[in-house]
């Protein structure tokens, strides 16, 4: 089945996630789609903790806080969020609309494309070896998305965050799982940690000093990991390496798009913040334009000028009549109603 | 003041540095292929360097959220900072360091 929308916004940072009110307030609908498993950006998956000093009126504001808040403001608007998925392809309809498809082969028409995707989607942070690609594809699993193939194997988890600690656990009931980290602390929640010393206490999972060295190919669809801890190096045979280093942002499909790319990023206009192809427009981080700023507070403003363009495809025999939000009943019916 | 650097393909770079900036900023600035996604927010840890021995006891040594970060880097030894959270200062004119591969 295909959905249909008027808009859809790729990116569900805090510019995409304000877009989504401005194009709201003049009646235009969204789908949001992000590849975490969480709306907010950067502010959500790289500092929901830390204070924001820059956002107008707000003395300080953290990045989880600002989150929040744009969500609870987009909510009367009715968004329809498609999180962990990645919009691979985008493709013109004979209609003339845009159709979007994702990784998780959702498939979304709309009108217009609004690209609010920042630095890029974000990636699991890759083991910066050479020649690793095909034991990446057969024994380097950087995601879990199948827990079956696992069963009975030899694990080698790397990593000292949440995601290392929670697949210890939870992979230790279905395989030897040894947990490598280059200390003996952790920075994850603390039920996971003592769960996980737990589970080494009973010699469930065993927990090994070091880093990643090398990697090698063996002939027995197995991999030998040569492990550094200090000066020594040891070898460790597994069936499978589980790297979590965190998250990286990667530009990714949008570079297929046929956009007028500048570094990455994408070089829009000034006035209506719209990319080299009609009816798709870019805000936020990932556009450029003489004077750039890379601040909430510019993405923001570009949301407002982008949503009117976008009027335009969307109604185009509706004249947009400029209301502010304080005189707009149409507006406040939605809120009272929401 | 200097900054003598080795980038990732072990070629040798000389930098002016300036007291007002941070490490980071000084090699983001100068093209050396640091990518810096955080912006020097101790957020990412895309701006590890290998500090010279004799070099690291002059800097402020690492708080718990830097040595939490550097969990996120790869091949970390001693000599491993990340250097958004290096101020500079006149005392480190001449400063040696060596980029990490990422
Ligand atoms: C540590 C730190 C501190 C900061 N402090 C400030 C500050 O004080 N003030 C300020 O104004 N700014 C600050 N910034 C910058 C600010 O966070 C960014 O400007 C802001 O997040 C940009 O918002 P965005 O919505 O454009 O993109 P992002 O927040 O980067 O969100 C983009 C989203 O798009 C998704 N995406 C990308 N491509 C795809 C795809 N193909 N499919 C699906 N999803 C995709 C990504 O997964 C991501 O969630 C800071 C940044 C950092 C890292
Ligand atoms: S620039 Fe991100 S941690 Fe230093």
């Amino acid at each position: 089945m295909i959905e249909k929308t008027d808009v859809i916004i790729i990116g569900a940072g805090p510019v995409g996630l304000f877009a989504i009110f401005e194009l709201g307030l003049l009646n235009i609908s969204c789908h949001v789609i992000d590849n975490l498993d969480k709306p907010g950006g950067q502010c959500a998956e790289l500092y929901p903790e830390k204070p924001i000093y820059d956002i107008p009126s707000r003395v300080s504001i953290t990045g989880q806080q600002l989150t929040d808040d744009l969500l609870a403001q987009a909510k009367p608007f009715k968004p329809v969020y498609h999180l962990n998925q990645q919009v691979e392809k985008i493709a013109k309809m004979e209609t003339n609309e845009w159709l979007v498809e994702t990784s998780l082969n959702n498939k979304i028409r709309a009108k217009c494309i609004v690209i609010a995707a920042g630095a890029g989607s974000f990636v699991p942070r890759k083991i910066p070896l050479e020649n690793l690609d095909l034991i990446e594809e057969k024994n380097i699993l950087y995601a879990v998305r199948n827990k079956s193939i696992l069963e009975g194997k030899d694990l080698l988890i790397a990593g000292g965050g949440d995601s290392a600690l929670d697949w210890t656990n939870e992979l230790s009931k279905i395989a030897n799982v040894t947990l490598m980290h280059r200390r003996k602390e952790f920075r994850a929640a603390p039920d996971s940690v003592s769960k996980m010393l737990e589970l080494e206490k009973n010699k469930k999972v065993s927990f090994l000093l070091g880093q990643i060295h090398n990697i090698e190919n063996l002939k027995n669809n197995k991999i030998k990991v040569l492990v550094k801890n200090n000066d020594e190096i040891q070898s460790f045979e597994v069936d499978y390496l589980l790297p979590f280093f965190g998250l990286k942002m990667e530009l990714g499909p949008i570079a297929n798009w046929g956009l007028n790319l500048m570094e990455n990023l994408i070089k829009v206009d000034t006035e209506k913040f719209e990319t080299s192809v009609p009816s798709i427009f870019a805000i936020g981080d990932i556009n450029t334009y003489p004077g750039k700023l890379k601040l909430i507070l510019s993405g923001f403003h570009e949301a407002a000028l982008m949503a009117q363009e976008c009027f335009k495809y969307c109604f185009p025999d509706k004249k947009n009549v400029f209301r502010y939000t304080t005189s707009s009943k149409d507006l406040h019916k939605k809120l009272n109603s929401s | 003041m200097k900054i003598r650097v080795i980038d990732r393909d072990g070629n040798k770079h000389e930098l002016e540095g300036d007291p007002n900036s941070t490490l980071m900023e000084i090699l983001r600035d100068a093209d050396l292929d640091i990518e810096a996604a955080c912006g020097g927010c101790c957020a990412c840890a895309t701006c590890h360097v290998y500090i010279n021995d004799q070099w690291l006891e002059k800097i402020s040594p690492k708080d718990d959220d830097e040595e939490s970060m550097l969990d996120q880097a790869f091949d970390v030894r001693n000599t491993s900072r990340l250097s958004c959270q290096i101020s500079l200062s006149d005392e480190l004119d001449g400063i040696e360091l060596e980029i990490a591969k990422e």
